[in-house]
């Protein structure tokens, strides 16, 4: 057994940082923040030639070729950098919507409950629906996740986009999805393990931000990294983060249901609990608008909303738990 | 990333496996927590069978009488010792995960043929005498003295919190043999017989009852000055050896213990109705994803102890800080599932989550850990 990313592996996820680094970094999500341009088609239309959206389509079918441990590893990438739009969504429909694997389409999902649905306006396509629906906007607690409420779609959403397609009553898309590599009726489990790479991506990136502030500013003569109670804040992220990135890789391993539950519900905790703490150690700065700690808090809310709430994976595990125990 | 085993673990979980099922319906009936001598003969003859069948020691270098297997052969080996209920490691823990090891990789070799078979065979039980009243997490402002009287050291003091101290043959044992030096540097690590005059061994007992561990006064003591391991004044290094040993791989066991325990409460739950409540029922889900996650994370470390040649890194803190609040929510859990009939002692529950308070604390505790994490994984500035 060798539970270890291999050399492939660590270099696919550093050259998805370096590229991701050059094109989406810190200016440029602030720019997305202050233009409301949450979606740039040029940089979506270079993530699909970078393989992003076409990572796990056969070769044969002008894809990557690669899995969803590789996949996760991107994805924890673009959670790092907070990069906005609906990347799971388009991910999935890679061979199934015209234009998704190049990133010449952008494709949204009813990931979420309640009838929202995000990237609604910037979308060409939702996964697995006939079409785009018309909706009204909402204003969005995250400024780079824009939401819309869909009427004519809520009681399908609610029960989530994955449920509604894969028994195909949404199946819009007649253009041999059938056959394609990545079965419809795992959706939605797909794309709560590639959502929860995101927020693991965001957890890490977010003790990163905490050990280097804690190391910056000083109170009392020292860095405030010399006391106590803010190594013991920057201590339990790591541990968060680090329980919830082996949980997200083996769920990309194993691809077992209640595993990826398992990994979507402590990946959403540690990133809203890791931007929490990262915006306590940040003190009054944390609290400002221009520091980007609440960037990461608000995407981590949207995202554990996402495809499999905490509530939804609780059940599922518990199922399963009761299952094993006969 | 991999999560499957390669053919020859594959082998050698199948053979362990099979030896387990004839092996264990011929162990004696389990002595009650109280009868130390039942439990210590217990312990022993358990390790006595690992070793006449070739599982004794299974980590410990070929060397020091041990088989070299692989940090994964040993993963799987407590994995399957405790999914088949086999006795867990019990009086011999000092002896098997920390003071075997630690002789082993910093004994001469008269030391480590003197003490490293009796722990291999069962016939000889260790304990550690670090903690002392006035030195528990600052274990370096340690004062029993160790004055050296020709071949012998005189050793007086006393320890506190000594696990197994009442049927111990050996103790490792920190003292101070430089109180001028700053307080790292004057410490040295010997090997006290337990039965030498003037070791007097005082029961406490601890909040679940039992009599886990003990006080232990040392009265002039004479200790030979070739029971050292490691240089004089050196064995605050020594210690560090033997602590990177007992936060490896010491909980890998009870994580399969915990799972399993996960499903009985799960059963328990479903026959008294209890789990019709869905804020009872999403707290063990919960619990199973975590404990999920917490198995994945002990082959995610012992892969990467492969890898780095063996050696157990620092992320056995990031384990153990996550591992010990699982435990205790599990055993809250439990106490929920059994409702008032959490209140009883002879609820084993009841008792596992008695003794689930002191995985906080032993070992180090959660303070001390994370500033571990914080200084030695983070890189953050030791306070002033
Ligand atoms: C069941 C059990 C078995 C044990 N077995 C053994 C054994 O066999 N041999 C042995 O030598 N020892 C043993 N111990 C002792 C154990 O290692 C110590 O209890 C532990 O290291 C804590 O020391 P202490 O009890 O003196 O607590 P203290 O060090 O007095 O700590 C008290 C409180 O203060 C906090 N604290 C202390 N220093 C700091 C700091 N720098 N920063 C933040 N918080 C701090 C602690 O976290 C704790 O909450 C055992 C303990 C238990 C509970």
């Amino acid at each position: 057994m060798h539970f270890q990313p291999t050399e492939e592996q660590r270099d696919l996820r550093a050259g998805v940082r370096e590229l991701l680094a050059r094109r989406y970094g810190r200016e440029a999500l602030r720019a997305s923040v202050d233009t409301g341009v949450t979606v740039d088609r040029a940089l979506w239309r270079e993530l699909g030639e970078a393989g992003f959206f076409a990572l796990r389509l056969p070769e044969a079918e002008g894809g990557v070729g690669l899995g969803l441990p590789e996949a996760v590893l991107v994805f924890e990438e673009a959670g790092r950098a907070l990069l906005p739009g609906p990347l799971v969504a388009t991910h999935l429909a890679a061979g199934v919507v015209p234009g998704a694997a190049a990133g010449t389409a952008v494709v949204t999902a009813f990931d979420l409950g309640d009838g929202l649905v995000a990237y609604l306006g910037e979308a060409d396509a939702v996964l697995g629906a006939p079409g785009v629906p018309a909706g009204s906007p909402v204003r969005s607690a995250d400024p780079l996740t824009p939401l819309h409420r869909v009427t004519s779609y809520a009681d399908r959403s609610a029960d989530g986009s994955a449920d509604g397609s894969a028994d195909g009553s949404a199946d819009g898309s007649a253009d041999g999805s059938a056959d394609s590599s990545i079965g419809r009726s795992s959706y939605r489990s797909q794309g709560a393990l590639l959502t929860a790479a995101l927020q693991l991506g965001s957890a890490l990136r977010t003790v990163e931000l905490a050990v280097r502030y804690a190391g910056e500013r000083e109170q009392f003569g020292q860095p405030i990294g010399a006391f106590q109670a803010v190594k013991h804040l920057c201590a339990q992220m790591l541990v968060r983060a680090e329980v919830a990135r082996t949980a997200v890789y083996a769920a990309a391993v194993t691809q077992d249901p209640a595993e990826v539950a398992g990994a979507k519900l402590l990946a959403d905790a540690a990133a809203v609990r890791n931007a929490r703490d990262c915006l306590q150690v940040h003190g009054g700065m944390g609290f400002t608008w221009e520091a980007d700690v609440h960037l990461h808090l608000k995407r981590a809310w949207v995202r554990a909303e996402q495809w499999r709430t905490a509530a939804e994976a609780e059940e599922l595990l518990a199922e399963e738990l009761l299952g094993s125990a006969v | 990333m991999d999560l499957t085993y390669t053919e020859e673990e594959q082998d050698f979980r199948a053979r362990l496996r099979a030896w387990l099922g004839k092996a264990l319906p011929e162990l004696p009936v389990k002595p009650s927590p109280d009868d130390w001598p039942g439990r210590r003969a217990y312990d022993l003859g358990w390790q006595r069978r690992l070793y006449d069948a070739g599982y004794a020691g299974l980590h410990w270098p070929v060397d020091a009488g041990g088989r070299g297997a692989t940090p994964t052969q040993h993963l799987i080996f407590l994995e399957e010792t405790e999914r088949a209920g086999a006795p867990y490691v019990g009086a011999n823990f000092v002896g098997l995960l920390h003071a075997g090891p630690t002789i082993a990789a910093e004994g001469s070799a008269e030391q480590r043929a003197r003490w490293l078979p009796p722990v291999l065979r069962g016939d000889e039980v260790w304990c550690q005498g670090f903690s002392e009243p006035d030195a528990g997490s600052d274990l370096a402002s340690l004062r029993t003295r160790a004055v050296r009287d020709g071949d012998d050291y005189v050793v007086t003091g006393s320890k506190i919190w000594t696990s197994h101290a009442e049927v111990a043959d050996w103790c490792e044992l920190l003292v101070r043999t430089d109180p001028a030096a700053p307080k790292h540097r004057g410490i040295s690590w010997l090997a006290m017989p337990m039965d030498a005059p003037g070791v007097t061994v005082r029961p406490l007992r601890t909040l679940a009852g039992s009599t886990e561990f003990a006080e232990m006064f040392l009265d002039e003591v004479r200790v030979p000055v070739a029971n050292r391991v490691g240089a004089e004044n050196d064995g605050w290094r020594v210690t560090m050896v033997t602590l990177s040993f007992e936060r490896g791989t010491a909980f890998v066991g009870e994580v399969v213990a915990c799972r399993r325990t996960l499903g009985e409460l799960a059963r328990t739950a479903k026959a008294n109705g209890r789990w019709d409540d869905p804020v009872l029922r999403r707290r063990l889900g919960r619990l199973y994803g975590e404990f999920g996650a917490l198995w994945r994370l002990t082959q995610w470390n012992v892969s990467e102890a492969e890898r780095s040649g063996g050696v157990p890194g620092i992320g056995g803190s990031v384990f153990k800080l996550a591992y010990s609040h699982a435990r205790q929510e599990l055993y809250d859990a439990a106490a929920e599932v059994l409702g008032a009939g959490s209140l009883s002692l002879d609820e084993e529950w009841t008792l596992d989550r008695l003794s689930s308070l002191s995985y906080t604390i032993a070992a180090g505790t959660s303070q001390i850990q994370q500033n571990i994490v914080a200084e030695r994984i983070l890189g953050l500035p030791k306070g002033r």
